[in-house]
């Protein structure tokens, strides 16, 4: 008997198309664009900001103001959260297990922590830039 | 007890006749209690004994059953019928080349499992043969998990790293070497790191997750690859300390 | 045989994402806030510029940028990889330019705000 091994194509541009969960994980993948575009956002600012008048920067927070990157940013700030932050979260007892003794610690506990650590933090910076 | 029709659809494949594989349909009165596996071993012996396949146990102990069962790898001993539609789509495990209708060719991961060096190493030298390791239940608690794995390919079939680049170790030989590292009568975790840190190692996986998800035996290699991950980059430092490892 | 020096980037990778994960939403918010009329009094410029200069500040916001640069650089390389994309090299020396332009861009503007 002839031995003629058959490989199936794998088709390398539109796999993730095959079923939900590796559409998701593309969703989830491509918010690096998202960070991308807010880090260069924010030297844009820092180049702003460094200037000694206060124009460059004024310049800087209209060049926002208008109905487009108001748009922007709250489809932004929803995609972000759902495909960034709570997915890092939910992953984040995966890669630190904890056991104490003989018991591990559940997962939950690490994930409510991350939640607890980023409502503290947001409320700091929200304290610090007087919108709370 | 009920019966149900069920339509199999199942690839096939004979290297001496096809070019391509297509698929047959069976029609197959199955009981309601059986699992899928138990409708083709009903094709094989009551319909086309030309269907070749691999099982064994019919328990998820040996891991010989896994296919694609409606696009999902599964093990088909597991998979049972009242939770499947009527049309059912079996296929052989994915990202692997077929043999023949529904059996793989393993040989690559059984070479990727060699290179998570699956045993025991020691830097001294063996202890006298009378003499045992001690083992508390937490330190054996904490590998445990990992210890599950039956080799099912399952993970490799829903892995799409190794489907888009088939030199990935792959998520069974990393679950079973963060095994290793992690029992505390192990020495290795080094010599290990230095081979799963190159470029086919642990670091082509991104997190996609869905090796986790398919495991029949819950063991989370996902898990496993990126505590690794985080191993390995401490791992990496240490290595460049002066006086340090290597 | 030695680890690859991959594993730099995926320290980078991890912490840049644990960063972004805390701090991005606030930051979104922020930019939503004054692109809909709502500037918060500590982003005017006298505030803004005060807390740039402070060594805290210029800390803060060079780790959060840098990190977050290279977070967004290694990953878009996967993601090049992930969508067929086979110059993994290449790919990858033009996604780390780009986060080194930025962290360097970054470190500029800081080192000019006192």
């Amino acid at each position: 008997m002839s031995r003629q091994p058959y490989i199936r194509p794998m088709p390398k541009a539109t796999w993730y198309l095959r079923n939900g969960r590796y559409k998701v994980y593309m969703l989830r993948e491509v918010t690096c664009l998202l960070v991308g575009f807010y880090s260069f956002l924010m030297i844009y600012g820092l180049a702003a900001l460094s200037q000694d008048t206060p124009q460059a920067w004024n310049a800087f927070l209209a060049s926002q103001q208008n109905t487009f990157m108001t748009i922007v940013h709250a489809v932004a700030l929803l995609y972000f959260l759902l495909y960034q932050t709570f997915a890092w979260f939910e992953l984040a007892p995966k890669a630190m297990p904890l056991q104490l003794g003989e018991k591990k610690l559940p997962g939950s506990v690490i994930v409510i922590a991350h939640y607890v650590a980023w409502a503290i933090l947001s409320g700091i910076i929200f304290f610090a830039t007087g919108v709370i | 007890m009920a019966r149900r029709q069920l339509e199999l659809e199942i690839m096939r494949y004979d290297p001496e006749k096809d070019k391509a594989p297509w698929f047959q349909s069976y029609s197959v009165p199955c009981e309601e209690d059986w699992a899928i596996l138990d409708a083709v071993n009903y094709v094989k012996e009551n319909l086309d004994t030309t269907l070749a396949y691999r099982w064994s146990c019919h328990m998820m102990v040996c891991g010989s059953c896994g296919m694609m069962i409606n696009g999902e790898p599964s093990l088909t001993c597991k998979t049972f019928i009242r939770d499947l539609p009527d049309k059912v789509k079996i296929e052989p495990l994915e990202n692997f080349p077929i043999e023949r209708d529904l059996v793989v060719v393993l040989d690559d991961v059984m070479e990727k499992l060699r290179m998570a060096q699956p045993f025991i190493i020691r830097k001294d030298d063996p202890p006298p043969p009378d003499t045992e390791y001690t083992q508390s239940r937490a330190a054996l608690y904490k590998f445990k998990q990992y210890t599950m794995c039956i080799n099912c390919m399952c993970c490799y079939a829903a892995c799409p790293q190794y489907g888009l680049d088939p030199t990935f170790i792959g998520p069974a030989a990393l679950a079973m070497a963060h095994r290793y590292n992690l029992d505390s009568r192990d020495q290795g975790k080094s010599e290990r790191l230095d081979i799963l840190g190159q470029h086919d190692g642990v670091w082509d996986c991104s997190f996609v997750g869905a090796c986790s998800e398919v495991c029949p035996k819950s063991v989370d290699p996902a898990a496993a690859i990126q505590q690794m991950k985080v191993e390995t980059a401490k791992e990496y430092w240490l290595q460049k300390l002066p006086g340090g490892r290597k | 045989m030695a680890i690859a020096r991959k594993a730099i980037v995926w320290g980078l990778f991890a912490a840049g994402g644990t960063v972004s994960s805390f701090i991005f939403p606030a930051l979104i918010l922020l930019f939503l806030l004054v692109s809909s009329g709502h500037t918060p009094i500590g982003l005017e410029y006298e505030p803004a510029r005060a807390f740039a200069a402070g060594l805290l500040g210029k800390i803060a916001l060079f780790v959060v940028i840098s990190l977050s640069l290279w977070h967004a650089a290694h990953r878009l390389r996967v993601v090049f990889h992930d969508f067929g994309v086979r110059r993994d090299q290449l790919v990858a020396k033009a996604v780390y330019l780009v986060a080194a332009v930025g962290t360097l861009m970054a470190a500029f503007y800081l080192f000019l705000i006192n």
